[in-house]
């Protein structure tokens, strides 16, 4: 049985001829050498009935072999301050933060440390399953106690915990307090312990916040210990602070009175927008992020009167830990590739081959960035993309109630259960529950392959690029973060956009642009099901990264906590675009409806199909019914569903060219557009579900053609090519690249 | 069990939904020895970064032959008596 060994990703996602991108590779034992070359993608579909996989060498120096190595990847989320004059002279020693613990029986997990192990000195403030807090003091000569509390710590429960040591005493007190209020508590507690040794707590190392460290690694402490859950206020005072003072120290200001003696005391509120960690006193010990934790989550004083942390930032004063999150898995590049300056723009991946492994880190090579080298570009989703990447949906669930089939489980799926550290998708939940709402594509993703198994974003777009490739099409390759960075002026140079199949993930940049097009004469082709539907951001000083929050509403596997519905990033309002005021029906005609994963079923052409402005779609078809047949379930219709709907905003001209019909009950009425639980909520009963094809024109000239199904792709291959989901396609292509104005 | 992949009679699709609704641990799945051509039974361990159990001697040329022998098994489980077809 296969077994996958080898994987790698690349710094970037897009770049011109000319640019570079390198890309790191990591091997598992019994890899020693791998080739890598570098291709163009035609086609990725490998099952017997499909077109199977082709390529085209890219003649470049990366063409060659290499050494097979492994490469570690620190996961887990932490805060870094540097040492510094902020923690000279540390004797007496006072630590205070309020903590929200979610695995705190999982293992012992650090909430502040600054320890230098070798020389035995330092302190470090931990959560022991058993225990509860305990403070570690170093002695200065190598030896190291530690002092507990005793008391076990309840999950999801937010505690005011903090400890000091009196050196002229010896007394350590020890301290966790529940902020609810219940009966029969026994997790909060004091406890008080004479020091039989001097302890030093002053040393050299770095703070750490949710995470201790005993080496350093890529130029940074390598977390250990790393706390799952929020942290809010942590303090170091440099003096034995009495409760009162300690109390004083959970507001968003340092009391004038205490500001002599606090060495540090953080206000995660501020800057949430970036990595920085602010220490409001007057030393101002700032500290940097590591692995994106959460923010812009509630803090232990959240009120619940403000749901939007930009309005009442000193509620949102935690950070939400994850011994699990990652941002770059910051490996080393195995090799580098400068793009040839006559390259043309297209899907390109590192092939990656040794023996009966292979791996393609696909990306793309844009047109040059003055310029267009097609009427067509092909618009790549990678926000999608990330968001996908990496779904552990199948391995750890099977996902059978979702498509009413055993799970087929393959090499790609055992490798990523193999490297949790490689992290989650954005379907998937931390080791703690807590919904994944950032992602990243500095790490391998391992089902974001134009050969996987699953059908499903890259390789069901790859049935589409086949299809672009078989009709000998001049069409360029774009990205959604390359419209995100360029706006419109990137689409404005194409006659005809045609989309993948399941956009499903856009910034508000990226919808503005594809509107701006659509209204400025532009030809667009959504060529898929479910897109334009939550909302995404990305922050310009954090390349790779992106944000999405699941809010109110939605078909989504986690939900997002009351009163986290806007995004660190950016400060927007996540979640459906709908609820933000922007329907994909009123951008491309139709919406998403409806989904199911069992069989796809096929479209009916409707009255509207005979409307002379409908004419060219139709040219030489004479069927009714209209793909039958696909790769995916067996039909153009399926998967997940777009409908027309002139409430949700479908343009009141637009017509609805096809339906489709007969569904499964496996296919579901999307959650948001249920009201009462109704009996009638499966494909056989609900008229609601189904898909709708769109025609409609826009203002100077423009068109949008819409196939209101993830499917549609899938069924272009059938007959080799030659089929009415195929002449349909083409017909619209042709038009749509014909400069002639619609009217 | 002409049709394994359905679409199924409401009363058996009722039947077949509870039993495809366990917990994650112990769930049966297929894991791929050919690509599209030959599956193995496994039994998903539930635990993240904790590999399946492979189930040997359950080898499969056709994903339809796979859904009939684990609604078997699954019958099996369900009611205490093995299922009996004319």
């Amino acid at each position: 049985m296969l077994e996958k060994k080898i994987a790698g990703y690349s710094d970037e996602i897009s770049v011109a001829p000319g640019e570079r991108i390198r890309f790191m590779v990591s091997c598992e034992p019994g890899v020693d050498r791998y080739r890598a070359d570098i291709v163009r993608l035609i086609s990725g579909d490998r099952q017997p009935e499909g077109p199977g996989y082709r390529d085209e060498l890219l003649p470049t120096s990366v063409s060659g072999e290499y050494p097979g190595r492994s490469q570690e990847t620190y996961c887990g989320s932490y805060a870094v301050v540097p040492d510094g004059p902020a923690f000279d002279a540390l004797s007496d020693l006072s630590l205070q933060a309020v903590i929200f613990p979610t695995l705190p029986a999982l293992r012992r997990a650090s909430v502040i440390s600054k320890m230098d192990i070798d020389a035995g000195c330092g302190f470090a403030l931990w959560t022991d399953p058993d225990n509860g807090l305990v403070l570690q003091l170093g002695d200065g000569q190598g030896g190291l106690a530690e002092f507990a509390l005793g008391q076990p710590l309840v999950a999801r429960e937010w505690y005011l915990v903090s400890a000091t040591y009196d050196s002229s005493s010896g007394e350590v007190r020890l301290r966790q307090q529940l902020l609810d209020s219940y009966a029969r508590d026994t997790s909060s507690g004091e406890a008080r312990h004479d020091s039989e040794r001097s302890a030093v707590v002053g040393c050299n190392a770095p703070l750490l916040i949710a995470a201790a460290s005993r080496e350093e690694a890529r130029g940074k402490p390598v977390g250990e210990m790393i706390f799952n859950g929020r942290i809010e206020r942590p303090v170091v005072a440099s003096r034995v602070l009495e409760r009162s003072e300690m109390e004083s120290l959970r507001s968003d200001a340092v009391p004038r009175g205490l500001r002599t003696d606090i060495c540090a005391a953080w206000d995660f509120s501020r800057a949430m927008e970036t990595d920085d960690i602010i220490d409001i006193s007057p030393n101002r010990a700032h500290g940097r992020l590591i692995n994106l934790p959460i923010r812009a989550v509630r803090g232990s004083n959240w009120t619940g009167a403000e749901l939007d942390f930009n309005h009442a930032p000193e509620q949102y004063a935690a950070i939400h830990f994850l011994d699990d999150s990652l941002y770059d898995c910051e490996w080393d590049a195995d090799f580098e590739l400068e793009v040839p300056a006559d390259t043309p723009s297209g899907l390109y991946a590192a092939r990656l081959t040794a023996g009966d492994q292979e791996d393609h880190v696909t990306f793309v090579v844009r047109p040059p960035r003055d310029r267009a080298t097609a009427s067509l570009a092909l618009l790549i989703p990678t926000a999608s993309y990330m968001a996908y990447g990496n779904s552990r949906g199948g391995i750890e669930f099977g996902n059978e109630l979702l498509s009413n089939h055993l799970a087929v489980i393959g090499p790609e799926e055992r490798y990523l259960n193999r490297h949790p550290e490689y992290g989650n998708s954005m379907y998937d939940n931390h080791n703690d529950g807590t919904g994944v709402c950032y992602s990243s594509r500095l790490r391998p993703l391992i089902n974001i392959r134009p050969t996987h198994h699953w059908l499903w974003q890259l390789s069901a777009d790859m049935h589409l690029v086949e299809w672009l490739e078989a009709q000998g099409i001049a069409f360029d390759v774009i990205t959604d973060e390359d419209m995100h960075q360029d706006g419109v002026s990137l689409l404005e140079r194409y006659s005809c956009v045609m989309t993948c199949s399941h956009p499903e993930y856009y910034s508000t940049n990226m919808w503005d642009a594809v509107h701006a097009f659509t209204q400025r004469g532009g030809r667009l082709m959504y060529m898929g099901g479910n897109g334009f539907y939550w909302r995404v951001a990305y922050r310009d000083d954090k390349p790779g990264a992106m944000e999405m929050r699941r809010t109110e509403d939605g078909s989504r596997s986690w939900a997002s906590e009351p009163g986290e519905y806007f995004m660190a990033f950016t400060g927007e309002y996540g979640g459906l675009w709908w609820r933000a005021g922007r329907t994909p029906q009123s951008l491309v005609g139709n919406g998403f409806i409806a989904q199911g994963f069992d069989h796809s079923s096929y479209f009916r052409r409707t009255a509207d199909s005979h409307d002379p402005r409908a004419k060219f779609i139709f040219d030489g078809i004479d069927d009714e019914i209209i793909g039958d047949f696909g790769l995916i379930g067996g039909g153009a219709a399926g998967l997940e569903l777009d409908s027309a709907s002139r409430g949700y905003g479908t343009p009141p001209h637009a017509l609805t060219v096809a339906t489709s019909e007969q569904h499964t009950d496996c296919y579901i009425r999307v959650n948001e557009d249920i009201g009462h639980m109704l009996l009638s909520i499966g494909g056989q009963d609900d008229p609601q579900v189904h898909a709708d094809v769109v025609f409609f024109e826009t203002p100077r000239g423009g068109a949008v053609f819409s196939t209101g199904s993830i499917g549609w792709s899938s069924a272009l291959f059938h007959n080799d090519h030659d089929n009415n989901v195929s002449r349909m396609t083409r017909n619209v292509l042709d038009r749509f690249l014909d400069p002639a104005p619609f009217e | 069990m002409g049709n394994p992949m359905g679409p199924h009679s409401a009363a058996l699709q009722r039947i077949v939904t509870r039993m495809r609704d366990t917990e994650a641990a112990g769930r049966y799945v297929l894991v791929t020895r050919v690509p599209y051509q030959e599956w193995g039974l496994a039994q998903l361990s539930g635990q993240r970064g904790v590999d399946l159990t492979l189930l040997e001697d359950q080898v499969f040329t056709s994903l339809e032959d796979a859904e009939r022998a684990v609604f078997k098994m699954r019958w099996e489980s369900i009611t205490g008596t093995p299922l009996v077809l004319d």
